[in-house]
């Protein structure tokens, strides 16, 4: 027991009538009926989600350096490392803490097949896809990626009509016949139902399309015009002019300066700061000076005006 | 039976609803704990009828939006009163008297509701989901959670949204409430409180 | 985008966005806070309804 709480006595007091029903219906009503008004000045926002299809129609030379990117293993997702593959490139650490090495691969993604070699292989009735398929694979590793390369490379100075993509002539081996067909494959719908539905039928976990798109520009586009980027404070924001999540202020606040700003190692340093401050925001009780504030700062003197009146009015 | 007798011990019915309150209880600071939780009541209301027609319902008709807009709304309120709520019990140092499990408690609420709500965020199935999804794997990933809680599986977030993380909300909002109601509202600082003497 | 049904102000546009050093946060979570400080101050600083009551049951020493 600390001396602080030891005074606290108990209330000998006067009790007033106070029915706490009625209090929580009153709330009940006044919350619902302040919910039903925002809803009607402002509704909710729903912008629509992005899909592979569409961003391989709008953005096709993106589209087609990201396949490339996640056939030669050098996209974000490829070179990620846990929980989806032995990368290094998204590792963090804090000092002697590894956490996301620790606890290792738990949803595997090999990129190059989940992303560019399955859906291809899916396309039916066409024979000469099939011959760049086998003849991709059984090149040795660094052919492929050599391949994978030139083409990406090419891809930058590619020119993009509309949904359609003209690449220049290069050195890309069956990528020549491959990447083609993975963009109409992409255009026409098919690799958005086939990143979903490879293992099973029902599916629920979109992480592989999610992965796919996150590792290309469109989202990040789009989330640049809604100031949802983390140098926006885009933690915090909502779609259009809505408000967010602000609540989550501090916790987007710590990657705006450093040394979390320029850091590989910024989620896993500033999810240990708001630990170490969401324990000490629930021992307040217990940590002298936080504690002891609002005794020097008396804003109780407000809250309980009219009691303290009353104590000296009685006296 | 003994838990029965330990539970009318804590909390017999007149403490558990009782139908006064001292006469220190003078302040509209007082209702934004009862707000918080009608807000609560309302998200929970509100997440019951988008639970009835599925998660995609609210994209494809006028009224399932109104319901999401609700929810929504409900969210927003329910931070509101609630960080107003926690606001006020600090500068009235409500912990003193044994009520360190009354601050405690209604901490640990707030902790838990910002990834209910962060769960429900990824859950919408539209830009925004796909947007918070993407990023907050890094976050989850980084800490290695990633490995058991794949913000970007929609069936997972949507199960422990509709259904994990009310159950814990709930049950520690009611562990809160409880606990002011054994206790009682904590009285207004004394001068010898505030003096620092001792009893 | 689909323009909600019977919304009254549509906010489906880009935030506007308040720029302060190297602050930057959007109108609507500025107006939320800034809310949630004012309802703060008035909720100490009104008078609460029973005031009358409440004297009374101080003179007259009721207890529960």
């Amino acid at each position: 027991m600390t001396r602080y709480s030891a005074t606290t006595r108990e209330w000998k007091g006067a009790y007033a009538h106070y029915d706490l029903v009625k209090e929580l219906c009153v709330a009940l009503v006044t919350v619902t009926l302040l919910a039903v008004v925002l809803t009607i000045l402002f509704s909710s926002p729903d912008d629509k989600p992005s899909t592979i299809a569409q961003w391989s129609r709008t953005l096709p030379a993106d589209f087609a350096k990201t396949a490339a990117s996640e056939l030669d293993g050098t996209s974000g997702t490829a070179e990620y490392g846990a929980p989806y593959n032995n990368g290094t490139g998204s590792v963090q650490h804090a000092a002697f803490l590894k956490p996301q090495e620790w606890l290792g691969v738990s949803h595997p993604i090999d990129t190059a097949n989940a992303y560019v070699i399955e859906p291809l292989q899916t396309i039916p009735g066409d024979p000469t896809l099939t011959r760049a398929i086998v003849s991709y694979q059984s090149a040795p590793g660094k052919q492929q990626k050599a391949w994978a390369e030139a083409y990406a490379k090419s891809v930058e100075g590619a020119k993009a009509s509309g949904a359609s993509l003209r690449v220049p002539a290069g050195r890309y081996g069956p990528l020549a016949t491959m990447m083609p067909a993975l963009l109409a494959l992409a255009q026409s719908g098919g690799l958005d139902g086939s990143l979903l539905s490879d293992s099973q039928f029902f599916q629920t976990d979109y992480t592989k399309p999610l992965l796919f798109m996150a590792d290309g520009g469109l989202l990040e586009e789009r989330a640049e015009q809604q100031h949802l980027l983390g140098e926006q404070w885009g933690m915090m924001n909502e779609t259009g002019s809505y408000p967010g999540q602000s609540w989550l202020w501090l916790y987007t606040f710590w990657y705006q300066i450093e040394p979390f700003k320029s850091s590989t190692n910024a989620d896993l340093l500033v999810v240990l700061v708001m630990t170490v401050l969401s324990i000490a925001f629930v021992l307040i009780p217990f940590i002298p000076g936080i504690r002891s504030i609002p005794r020097w700062i008396p804003v109780h003197r407000l809250i309980w005006r009219e009691h303290y009146r009353a104590v000296e009015q009685s006296r | 039976m003994r838990t029965r007798e330990i539970a009318v011990d804590a909390l017999p019915p007149e403490k558990l609803l009782p139908d006064g309150q001292p006469t220190y209880v003078d302040s509209w600071i007082y209702v934004f704990g009862v707000a918080t939780l009608a807000a609560l009541i309302t998200i929970v209301g509100s997440g019951m009828i988008l639970a009835l027609k599925g998660p995609a319902w609210w994209h494809y008709t006028g009224v399932g939006h109104f319901f999401n807009s609700i929810h929504l709304w409900a969210v927003e309120l329910f931070f509101f009163t609630m960080v107003v709520h926690l606001w006020g019990k600090y500068w009235m140092s409500a912990w003193r008297g044994g009520r360190a499990r009354v601050w405690m408690t209604g901490a640990v609420a707030f902790l838990i509701a910002v990834p209910a709500a962060l769960t429900g965020y990824v859950s919408q199935q539209n830009f925004d989901a796909q947007w918070i999804s993407t990023q907050a794997k890094d976050a989850m990933n980084a800490v290695g959670a990633g490995a058991f809680f794949n913000v970007t599986n929609f069936g997972q977030m949507y199960s422990w949204h509709i259904l994990l993380f009310p159950i814990a909300v709930v049950a520690i909002v009611t562990a809160h409430v409880l606990l002011v109601r054994k206790h009682g509202v904590v009285p207004p600082l004394q001068a010898a409180e505030l003096r620092g003497e001792r009893a | 985008m689909t323009i909600p049904l019977g919304a009254v102000f549509n906010l489906n546009h880009p935030a506007h966005i308040v720029h302060w050093h190297f602050f930057e946060m959007s109108v609507a979570n500025i107006v939320v806070i800034v809310a949630m400080l004012v309802v703060f101050v008035l909720a100490i600083l009104l008078p609460f309804p029973g005031a009358e009551r409440r004297q009374a049951a101080r003179e007259a020493g009721s207890r529960p």
